[in-house]
């Protein structure tokens, strides 16, 4: 099907001010999908609040209107335009709710625009949690066990039933605000009141909590032809019970085979066209039980994410870009590969490396706030890092996070109470993954950090390698480390700062060394959406070291 | 792996001379073969166990293998089938708990010779442009002259008949013999979730060796065939394309798969020929062009049909093509119950988007 010609002017909201929880991938996705629609020829309007954005730029749409986000701005802008169409799948939630509430106040019908990218069914059957429960249990798909309250006593009874651990999730929030676990009675009622009070329509889903179970996301693009893509997997180092946005994340998958992969895969595809006929992006979130890998859904989202755009640069391929042109009536297959040049949009990109991401926090910002992590979201921002392994990848992030700190360790501030560390992996901090290392240095075994975690027991492997490495290392002084110990560790995403610890000498003598004497130099790869089997034209290169 | 632990050195050196060097993993030793490389990102142990990969030595552009272990049910045949595996990173320690061994441990007991720590993205841009080639690896030989001696004794995938080497000595029955659906498998190099994706179906699967001629099938009384997939060069095979000529002239429903399609396609007067890389990975764009849907599919093929013949051919009607690079990846005889793709509907590894054709394929044999 081509791109629907009646589309000539189309309206694209905002995500507004910068929030914990939604922050610049807004800006991203929004930004993309300007471009993307005028290069169609389209006559592109957009309204944010936030004038602190990229997307605000006078260059990117051809109306820019700095106005609150609420129905009066929107129906200034359409008293002002003729326009076809708005797209609220490009501002997170807030978009799509200020699109639902314009809906439920006939704006869109009194000015004859129609809703594209999304339909307001969606919305509603992915915001309303008892609504999405309902479907998942239609369709065959797993759920945690759980059920809505719209009161206090309710919830009470609720959480006799179910027993604890309990999670609450009040309805049409944000970044999980309001919401938290519950791990006993004591907590209960507190933890109830806040639910019910954060949420707009006073209603809150009392659910178990599967705690420590593996958590991924897949996102996903569909056409008006129901052609669906899985375009990224990411897995969570951290294990449910911790926010996905204050989650380390890597990507691809890690540690799911084939079998479990492609099932998740079926009840995603499977999800995403149950509630409803769009065409466009989608988020799609499950836990799997690490003992038999059984899958539960966790929520859907049914608009570009944050997640999107981390998988938009972990896998170079422009999710939002492609979801505005699907949202003007293309599909998939009638799109290029806009990495390759040459080949279709629609596939699934294959990585020939590995992305982290780490959350950054801030709490030195907010003095006296509660720093473990938990359902709600806390983190303000968050870096990425390419690397040819977890290590590397795990590495280059820690790097990255301007928190001076050299990497995962290796840099004179390993904590070394053990207490103080056994009580950091378990209540997890902006730290915990300093200390998960810190406490394999100390010599606590890999299964306790394991059960007091339950982060997979792989990415915990992967660390020690480096605890293992460290120790080899230390043997060495610059004048006699072996070439082949230094390549590994670069491999490894050590710095020369943190081989210059380890050695007990000088960056610059680090340096001198591998660069000029042993010719240990940085190769740059390409992120080509297809792991090399295409030839490509991108400028969007990683540095590694190759043996 | 760290250092720590000590490694073997060992060498991979493709047939045009170029060397690449990395660690020894699985048994110490050598191994030849066709140097191919897949771009999954799930589902090794099964590629490994694909038949039709015998003969070839496969690259894993994927960075880390080995991380979720080996579970000994999701195998795709008996044994380990490619020659030789090159790899970025060999991750021993796994964690699943459903999972029976590490994969050290599986390649040295089934004397798996592979290659890791290469520069897997600089290897897998020099094979796309150059095209795929013999290849050695080695553990135990590090004279790259002495090698190319032996790597030059290693024939060409070009006009080389393998499936009689990977099929099954004699004929076996699964499924439900009661079942009124008979489907009779020409095992060519079989996936065993073909045989699965059929007797999930409520088939009885009789799975016949490659080289069984029509006359012996067809006195098991099949209501329909299955030409499964397999390794080599389908135009070294005039024994199957025999055999597929007569179940098309007794109008008994056929369904071809991979090599089974390349066969079926030859049967039909279609010739096929060696493609410069192959497709192979499990996210290859396919568009069906009788339902207009896509999917995306599964694949590992090195040799297809060619376009011209086939599209000048008037009994053969085209159902399936690649999104990528337009090459046939279906089609449907005109005046036969006969269809084929050249991708895997069975997936494992893959995506399930194409197991309709085993639905297509029942409701033809029901039909007849």
């Amino acid at each position: 099907m081509p791109k629907d010609s009646s589309l000539k002017s189309i309206l694209i909201i905002g995500s507004g001010p910068i929030i914990i929880g939604q922050a610049c991938e807004f800006d991203y996705s929004g930004t993309q999908a300007a471009r993307s629609l005028r290069e169609e020829g389209i006559e592109v309007t957009l309204i944010n609040s936030n004038p602190a954005t990229i997307m605000t730029d006078p260059v990117m749409a051809d109306h820019i209107y700095l106005k609150p986000l609420t129905v009066q701005s929107i129906v200034e802008i359409l008293e002002a335009h003729q326009i076809d169409a708005v797209l609220p799948t490009m501002g997170g939630q807030t978009a799509l709710n200020l699109a639902k509430e314009a809906d439920e106040l006939g704006i869109w019908e009194k000015y004859n625009v129609r809703m594209i990218g999304v339909d307001i069914h969606a919305i509603e059957t992915t915001e309303n949690r008892e609504k999405f429960r309902q479907l998942m249990i239609d369709i065959g798909i797993g759920v945690a066990e759980s059920q809505v309250a719209n009161s206090f006593l309710e919830g009470k009874e609720i959480a006799q039933r179910i027993g604890f651990p309990l999670v609450i999730r009040p309805s049409y929030t944000l970044g999980g605000y309001g919401g938290g676990f519950v791990h006993n009675k004591d907590e209960f009622d507190a933890a109830l009141m806040r639910g019910l009070k954060a949420s707009p329509s006073h209603e809150v889903l009392v659910e178990r909590a599967v705690l420590g179970w593996k958590e991924y996301e897949l996102e996903l693009l569909r056409d008006q032809n129901d052609n669906v893509a899985v375009i990224c997997t990411i897995e969570n180092f951290d294990p449910m019970g911790i926010h996905t946005g204050d989650s380390i994340t890597v990507a691809p998958a890690m540690t799911l085979s084939d079998q479990c992969f492609q099932q998740m895969r079926d009840m995603a595809i499977l999800m995403m066209r149950s509630i409803g006929n769009f065409s466009g992006g989608c988020n799609v979130q499950f836990a799997v039980n690490p003992e038999d890998e059984s899958i539960i859904s966790v929520e859907i989202n049914p608009r570009v994410s944050r997640s999107s755009a981390l998988a938009s640069k972990a896998t170079g391929y422009p999710i939002a870009k492609i979801a505005s042109k699907l949202a003007i009536g293309y599909t998939l297959d009638e799109l290029m590969n806009p990495v390759t040049k040459t080949t279709s949009a629609y596939f699934e990109p294959a990585l020939d490396y590995v992305i982290v991401k780490v959350p950054r926090w801030n709490f030195d910002k907010f003095k006296g706030a509660n720093k473990t992590l938990g359902l709600q979201m806390k983190s303000v921002g968050e870096v990425m890092a390419i690397g040819r392994n977890f290590q590397e990848a795990l590495q280059k992030a820690l790097q990255s996070l301007e928190i001076n700190r050299q990497g995962l360790g290796a840099d004179g501030k390993q904590l070394r109470n053990l207490d103080e560390i056994m009580h950091s992996l378990a209540n997890a901090s902006w730290n915990r993954v300093f200390h998960i290392k810190d406490a394999m240095s100390l010599g606590v075994p890999i299964s306790t950090i394991e059960k007091v975690t339950r982060i997979d027991r792989w990415f915990l492997q992967q660390i020690n390698e480096l605890v293992l490495i460290e120790t080899e290392a230390k043997r060495f002084h610059i004048n006699n480390i072996p070439a082949e110990l230094i390549v590994e560790m670069k491999q490894k995403g050590y710095c020369d700062i943190q081989i210059a610890f380890l050695l007990g000498c000088t960056e610059d003598e680090v340096f001198e060394k591998r660069y000029n004497e042993m010719g240990i130099k940085r190769v740059y790869k390409m992120v080509d959406t297809c792991a090399g089997e295409f030839k490509s034209e991108t400028n969007y290169f990683y540095s590694t070291f190759e043996g | 792996m760290s250092k720590v632990i000590q490694q073997l050195p060992a060498v991979l050196l493709l047939a045009d001379g170029t060397t690449f060097k990395g660690f020894a993993i699985g048994k110490t030793g050598t191994t030849t073969g066709e140097i191919c490389f897949n771009t999954s990102m799930t589902g090794y142990q099964e590629i490994f166990t694909d038949p039709s990969y015998y003969k070839q030595i496969l690259v894993s552009t994927n960075v880390h293998v080995g991380n979720y272990g080996i579970a000994h049910k999701e195998i795709e045949s008996d044994s380990i089938k490619i020659a030789g595996l090159v790899c970025r990173n060999f991750n021993i320690p796994y964690a699943r708990k459903l999972a029976d061994e590490n994969i050290q441990d599986y390649f040295a007991d089934n004397n798996l010779v592979g290659i890791s720590g290469v520069d897997t993205r600089a290897l897998v841009t020099y094979i796309r442009n150059k095209g795929v080639m013999n290849a050695i690896i080695s553990s135990e030989e590090t004279d790259v002259t002495k090698l190319m001696e032996q790597l030059k004794a290693v024939p060409d995938m070009n006009g080389l008949e393998l499936s009689s080497m990977v099929t099954t000595s004699k004929p076996y029955f699964v499924g439900d013999e009661n079942s009124a659906i008979r489907i009779a498998l020409l095992d060519l190099g079989v996936k065993q979730n073909i045989i699965r994706s059929l007797t999930d179906r409520g088939c009885y699967v009789g799975v016949f060796p490659a080289k069984t001629n029509f006359e012996e099938m067809i006195k098991w009384n099949p209501n329909g065939f299955q030409i499964s997939n397999g390794p080599g060069d389908p135009s070294a095979m005039p024994y199957a394309v025999q055999t597929v000529k007569q179940i098309l002239d007794a109008g008994i429903p056929l369904f071809g798969i991979c090599l089974g399609h390349q066969i079926l396609a030859e049967a039909a007067g279609v010739k096929t020929y060696k493609m410069f890389n192959g497709h192979r990975g499990g996210n290859h764009p396919v568009k069906n062009l009788e339902t207009g849907k896509c999917e995306v599919t599964s694949q590992n093929h090195g040799f297809s049909v060619i376009a011209e013949d086939v599209e000048a051919n008037k009994n053969i009607k085209i159902t399936h093509v690649n999104l990528n690079d337009h090459t046939i990846e279906g089609i449907r005889l005109v005046n036969h119950k006969a269809f084929s793709v050249q991708y895997h509907p069975e997936a494992n590894p893959g995506p399930h988007d194409s197991r309709y054709l085993f639905d297509d394929f029942i409701k033809l044999v029901v039909s007849n």
